[in-house]
């Protein structure tokens, strides 16, 4: 039997879970295989077709309807207040979608909580109603993080909750609140000498970059958030508040329990929420330099950055530019590099420690064919000489205006770069796109901006295809599919091949253990099975 | 030939911060609320280090006039690389009539007890954005002055400036001594490391009170309200174009 006009269901999460697929035009609906709510029950006893297929037609956009939408929005507005719940159009739209090329789902309803108590009974609530929870912090992720693939409540936790806890200048560590991005944090402690460094691309929330495990340029030095993160709270599927080291805990080291900070970070929204992390603080370096040198060969710039490394000079970043990305910056920049591949350098420490660590890298690329070595101790002239590295993104999208990025970011052992490099540029050639890159070359790390044109569907896909081969030689070659912008939807396939089935399977426990009815971020990381 | 300068420093609400009106309208909340130095005087204080590095300066004064909680805007200046402090006491009760006029009268006396050769302040102060003290220092001790400098050179006879003005770039060039102001594209200025910051303590700063020189602290402008901004209004969406073209003319916005 047909029907149509019937209302559809808030939760198309609840027919996914029943093992619809979302994206089909028909859904079907069989009785008795739903969770008994009012609209079944009753369609049943009216229609009496206790056990026959009933098909109707309904569009995907979830609308409120009587009873159990509005029932899930008063009972969060009982929670966090009537002005902070919306479903409003732009409000649910800007919170699927992520600064990255995937198109985003929306999720049905937006909240904004003020504290973890709040937070907690908001779990409690889609616990209840069966419904998905997705954390979003600042939006700035580019794997399609915060995507609501299967509907359900956004928990917005950087709007209201945005507080610095605690800074604590001669323990160097500072707990925060999801609301406070990495900058906000940094021109708060300017004064004190203080500084944070893990610094990715955007202006992120520091409580974010946990969920990502994300990284930056001066990795190489101070680490990625996994190295500067001593504690974490998180509120879990069903409402419990834990904290992943210790209830107040923030020493250096612990041996206590399971390493549950480490579970945590880069568990990408997927486990629990993240109210709150105390994380690792850095004193800002007396002196810092910058320089940039220019080599013939990518080859010859990583040989450089591997001696380097090797007379341990405690460089702080090592940033490769090729030369389709130099050729990008000098057009956008007005500048007028070689177009070959470059190295953008910077030292920090004393003055005696910078000059000596600049002397030897001088001559260490000197040894590999570098060319002009160019430096500057000024704040404005290192802002000027680091100007082509920091405008790369936007240096890429004019080379081609219109067009958008598929940032790709593989990882692999420093001796492995060359050959993934030039492996890489053979295959964006022979697929005729252009693909800038940037790499945070003394981790081993790089990414390629692949552009495409969004009305291009074949040019995205050849894109997808080239940053899919360059993941798998990355693992082929001991490394990793992604670096630091995390697994998201786009790489689940690739985290299989990378863990093997038992791996992700161990991942899969861990996450049926956490969040038994499968409600924290789904469809990111990996599959249900 | 080194010369002395002397760098005002003033204590203002964070720039981060969101302004809160008092229930009494006569100002703002400063209760609680995170304080830092004001973002030009720290160009300011750039200026005179990045002179100093170039042995043209060999000693920088930094002087703040407010309650205790100054010593914190001198200290950050100390660690900057200032030389030594000038505390001005003002209390906290006076704070609210205390006016760029007697600021430049405390600068004029220091300026010519201390012998200095460059008064350097900011071109403004982010709380109150008045843009006086620099001038009336420098009408007060009839030195030549260059207010909005982005760029600061030592000549033979004194120094050349490039001052950023309304129509582009102007230079002049004056003797000295001479009363500055600092403008956004001087300089980047350097943080505050903890070394620094650790030696800064040790640095010597002095506590003085504006009667102590000579300065009367009546106030000459009287703070009559501060309001708020008009609260944005809620848009119109309108039905089509001849739907605009009627609440244009009903608004005033067309004649025709």
């Amino acid at each position: 039997a047909v029907m149509r006009g019937v209302p559809q269901l808030l939760s198309r999460a609840r027919l996914v879970r029943a093992g619809f697929s979302a994206s089909e035009p028909v859904l079907a609906v069989q009785a008795g295989i739903l969770q008994p709510d009012k609209f079944t029950q009753t369609f049943v006893q009216i229609r009496g077709l206790k056990s026959s297929k009933v098909i109707y037609q309904a569009p995907l956009t979830a609308v409120d309807i009587a009873d159990s939408g509005k029932q899930l929005k008063q009972e969060l507005e009982a929670i966090v207040g009537p002005g902070n719940v919306s479903s409003g159009e732009s409000v649910v739209l800007q919170h699927g979608q992520d600064e990255g090329p995937h198109p985003g789902k929306s999720p049905d309803i937006v909240v904004f909580p003020s504290s973890t108590g709040e937070v907690s009974e908001v779990c409690k609530i889609c616990t209840r109603h069966n419904v998905p929870i997705i954390p979003y912090g600042t939006g700035t992720g580019l794997e399609g993080g915060i995507s609501a693939v299967e509907g359900g409540v956004c928990v917005n936790v950087s709007k209201n909750m945005n507080k610095i806890l605690q800074i604590h200048q001669e323990d160097f560590s500072a707990v925060v609140q999801p609301g406070i991005s990495r900058e906000m944090l940094n021109q708060e402690m300017r004064a004190d000498g203080l500084w944070f460094p893990v610094d990715p691309g955007a202006d992120a929330s520091v409580c974010g970059m946990c969920a990502t495990g994300a990284s930056g340029t001066n990795a190489v030095r101070y680490g990625t958030m996994k190295e500067n993160c001593l504690n974490l709270e998180v509120v879990l599927a069903d409402g419990r508040i834990i904290h992943t080291a210790g209830i107040g805990s923030r020493p250096k080291k612990s041996s206590a329990g399971y390493n549950l900070t480490s579970l945590f970070l880069g568990s990408e929204g997927t486990l629990g929420i993240i109210t709150s992390a105390t994380i690792c603080l850095h004193a800002i370096p007396e002196s810092v330099a910058a320089a940039v040198v220019g080599f013939p060969t990518v080859q010859n710039a990583v040989d450089t950055v591997v001696m380097t490394l090797q007379c341990s000079v405690p460089m702080a970043r090592m940033e490769l530019l090729d030369e389709v990305q130099m050729k990008a910056c000098n057009e956008y920049s007005g500048l007028s590099y070689p177009e070959t591949p470059h190295l953008f350098l910077e030292f920090h420490g004393s003055e005696s420690e910078v000059e000596s660590q600049t002397e030897t890298v001088r001559d260490i690329a000197a040894d590999n064919e570098g060319g002009e070595f160019q430096w500057a101790v000024q704040q404005e002239d290192r802002t000027k000489l680091w100007t082509a590295r920091h405008r790369a993104y936007y240096a890429d999208i004019a080379l081609r205006p219109g067009c958008r990025s598929l940032t790709t970011d593989v990882c692999v052992p420093v001796s492995a770069l060359p050959d993934l490099v030039t492996a890489t540029k053979a295959d964006i050639a022979e697929n005729g796109l252009i693909g800038p890159m940037v790499g945070h070359v003394g981790d081993g790390n790089f990414h390629t901006m692949l552009l495409f044109d969004p009305a291009d569907p074949e040019e995205f896909r050849k894109c997808k295809e080239v940053a899919n081969k360059m993941a798998r030689s990355a693992i082929a070659l001991g490394g990793t599919c992604t670096g630091e912008h995390g697994v998201g939807q786009g790489k689940m396939a690739l985290l299989e091949e990378q863990f093997g089935k038992d791996g992700i399977d161990v991942m899969r426990q861990i996450k049926g253990a956490l969040d038994p009815q499968q409600l924290m971020n789904p469809g990111k990381v990996f599959s249900r099975n | 030939m080194a010369l002395k300068v002397l760098v005002g420093c003033k204590r203002v609400i964070d720039y981060a911060v969101k302004i809160r009106i008092k229930p009494d309208k006569l100002g703002v909340v400063t209760e609680g609320v995170k304080h830092s130095m004001n973002p030009f005087d720290e160009i300011a204080v750039e200026e005179a280090m990045r002179m100093k590095e170039a042995k043209l300066v060999n000693e920088i004064i930094v002087v703040s006039c407010g309650p205790a909680q100054a010593m914190e805007t001198i200290r950050t200046a100390l660690a900057m690389g200032a030389d030594r402090g000038i505390h001005v006491e003002i209390p906290l009760d006076q704070m609210d009539t205390f006016q760029p006029i007697h600021v430049s009268k405390v600068l004029a006396k220091l300026a010519e007890q201390e012998k200095v050769d460059i008064v350097m302040l900011g071109k403004l102060a982010i709380d109150d954005d008045s843009n006086q003290t620099a001038q009336m220092t420098a009408s007060l001790l009839n030195w030549p002055q260059g207010v909005f400098a982005s760029k600061i050179d030592k000549t033979d006879a004194g120094l050349e400036i490039i001052r950023e003005v309304d129509g582009g770039l102007e230079t002049i060039r004056t003797t000295l001594p001479a009363v500055l102001s600092a403008d956004l594209r001087l300089n980047e200025p350097r943080y505050a490391t903890l070394p620094n910051i650790m030696k800064a303590k040790k640095k010597k700063v002095v506590k003085m009170k504006p009667a102590d020189l000579g300065v009367d602290m009546a106030p000459r402008i009287q703070v009559v309200s501060v309001e708020d901004p008009p609260v944005r209004e809620a848009g119109q969406t309108v039905s089509d174009v001849d739907d605009l073209v009627a609440k244009l003319k009903d608004k005033g916005f067309s004649s025709a």
